[in-house]
C-alpha cells in the first residue's frame, strides 16, 4: 500500500505491529461493551478503549494519514445523535411505560447476553457516544498548534 | 497480607508520585508521574474489589496522559519556578495543619472500614439482578436505578466536546464566510 504520509508518525515496526494490534484493541472494545451487563465493564469503559484504539492508530500513523481515512464529521454526528438516541429511549419509556427512562422491554432470563431490557441499548448509546468523544477531544487538543508568530 | 496493609503502600505511592510531579523539572517526566497516580488508583480500586472502576479508571488514565504528552510535551511550555514567600508559606502550614487537626474529629465519627451506611446497599445486592435482569450490579445500577445521573454525564462530555472544538478548531467560521 502506497503511503504518502511515510515520513510521519513514528517507526516501521511500531506501524507494522500497530496493524496487528488496532483491531484487537477496538474488538476488546466491542466485547467489553457488549458484555456490559453480564461482566466488568459497560458502556463507558468499551467507548474509551473504542477511542483508544483511533488514538493508537493516530500515534502510530500521524494525524495525517488518519484524518485521511476517518471521516470525522461522521463522528460528529453520530456522537450527537447517539444522544438524541439516549433522549429518544427516554422518551418511549414514558409513552410505553410510567416514566422518563423507565424500562420497557422485557427483563429475559439471567445470565443471557440478550438480557436486562432497555441495559445493552443504552451501553451501545454510551459506547458510541463517549468513543467517538473521546476520540474528538484528542484530535483536537493532539493537533492544535501555537501560532510561532503570536504572543505565546 | 490484609487489604488495609496494601492500601497503605498503595497511598504512599501516590503521594510520592504527586510529589515528585510538582518537583521534577523535566515536563514529559512530570506528566508521567501524573500517570503513577491514576494506575495506582486503579490498584487500589481492584483490591477493594471493585473491577468495573478499575477497569474505567485504568483505561482513562492511559488516555489522560497520552493527551497530556501530546498536548504539552512537544510543546516549548516554559517552566517558571517561583521564589518561596516566607509569609505565605507560613499561613498555608498553619491552615493545613489547622484542617489535619479538625479532620481527625471529624474521621473519628465515620463508621469504620467496609461497614456500610446507606441502607439502600442492601437492596441493591438482593433484589438488583432480580428487579432489573442485569447481572452486573453495577450496571443495574448505573443505566436502571440511577439513569438520570448517566445523562448528566452524558451532556457533561457533550459540552466538554463542544468546548475544545470550539476554542480549538483550526478555522473560526467569520474568517471562513469572509474568504
Amino acid at each position: 500500500m502506497q503511503n504518502k504520509y511515510a515520513d510521519e508518525g513514528m517507526s516501521l515496526i511500531v506501524k507494522t505491529i500497530t496493524r496487528f494490534t488496532v483491531w484487537l484493541i477496538f474488538l476488546y472494545g466491542l466485547y467489553i461493551f457488549i458484555h456490559g451487563h453480564l461482566s466488568p465493564g459497560g458502556g463507558f469503559a468499551g467507548g474509551v478503549i473504542i477511542a483508544l484504539s483511533y488514538v493508537h492508530l493516530t500515534l502510530a500513523y500521524g494525524k495525517n494519514f488518519v484524518s485521511e481515512r476517518i471521516n470525522r464529521s461522521a463522528m460528529h454526528n453520530l456522537e450527537a445523535l447517539s444522544a438524541i438516541f439516549y433522549i429518544l429511549i427516554g422518551l418511549i419509556g414514558l409513552y410505553i411505560a410510567e416514566n422518563f427512562l423507565q424500562n420497557f422491554l422485557g427483563k429475559g432470563t439471567l445470565y443471557h447476553i440478550i438480557s436486562a431490557g432497555y441495559i445493552p441499548i443504552l451501553n451501545l448509546v454510551i459506547c458510541v457516544k463517549v468513543g467517538m468523544g473521546l476520540y474528538l477531544v484528542f484530535y483536537y487538543l493532539a493537533s492544535y498548534q501555537v501560532k510561532k508568530t503570536g504572543v505565546n | 497480607m490484609p487489604v488495609e496493609l496494601w492500601l497503605y503502600f498503595i497511598l504512599t505511592v501516590m503521594i510520592v508520585g504527586s510529589i515528585a510531579c510538582l518537583e521534577i523539572k523535566n515536563i514529559l517526566s512530570s506528566i508521567i508521574t501524573i500517570g503513577i497516580v491514576g494506575l495506582a488508583l486503579s490498584l487500589a480500586f481492584l483490591f477493594l474489589g471493585a473491577p468495573d472502576l478499575a477497569l474505567v479508571q485504568f483505561v482513562f488514565e492511559i488516555l489522560c496522559v497520552i493527551i497530556l504528552i501530546r498536548a504539552f510535551a512537544k510543546r516549548s511550555v516554559k517552566l517558571t519556578a517561583l521564589k518561596r514567600d516566607i509569609p505565605e508559606t507560613v499561613i498555608a502550614v498553619v491552615i493545613l495543619a489547622g484542617i489535619f487537626v479538625l479532620s481527625i474529629f471529624a474521621l473519628k465519627e465515620l463508621p469504620s472500614f467496609g461497614k456500610p451506611i446507606v441502607s439502600v446497599a442492601e437492596r441493591y445486592l438482593t433484589k438488583a439482578g432480580m428487579e432489573t435482569g442485569s447481572q452486573n450490579i453495577v450496571t443495574s445500577i448505573i443505566l436502571n436505578y440511577r439513569v438520570y445521573d448517566t445523562l448528566g454525564e452524558l451532556t457533561v462530555l457533550f459540552t466538554a466536546i463542544l468546548g475544545s472544538m470550539t476554542i480549538l478548531r483550526k478555522i473560526g467560521r467569520k474568517k471562513r464566510d469572509a474568504k
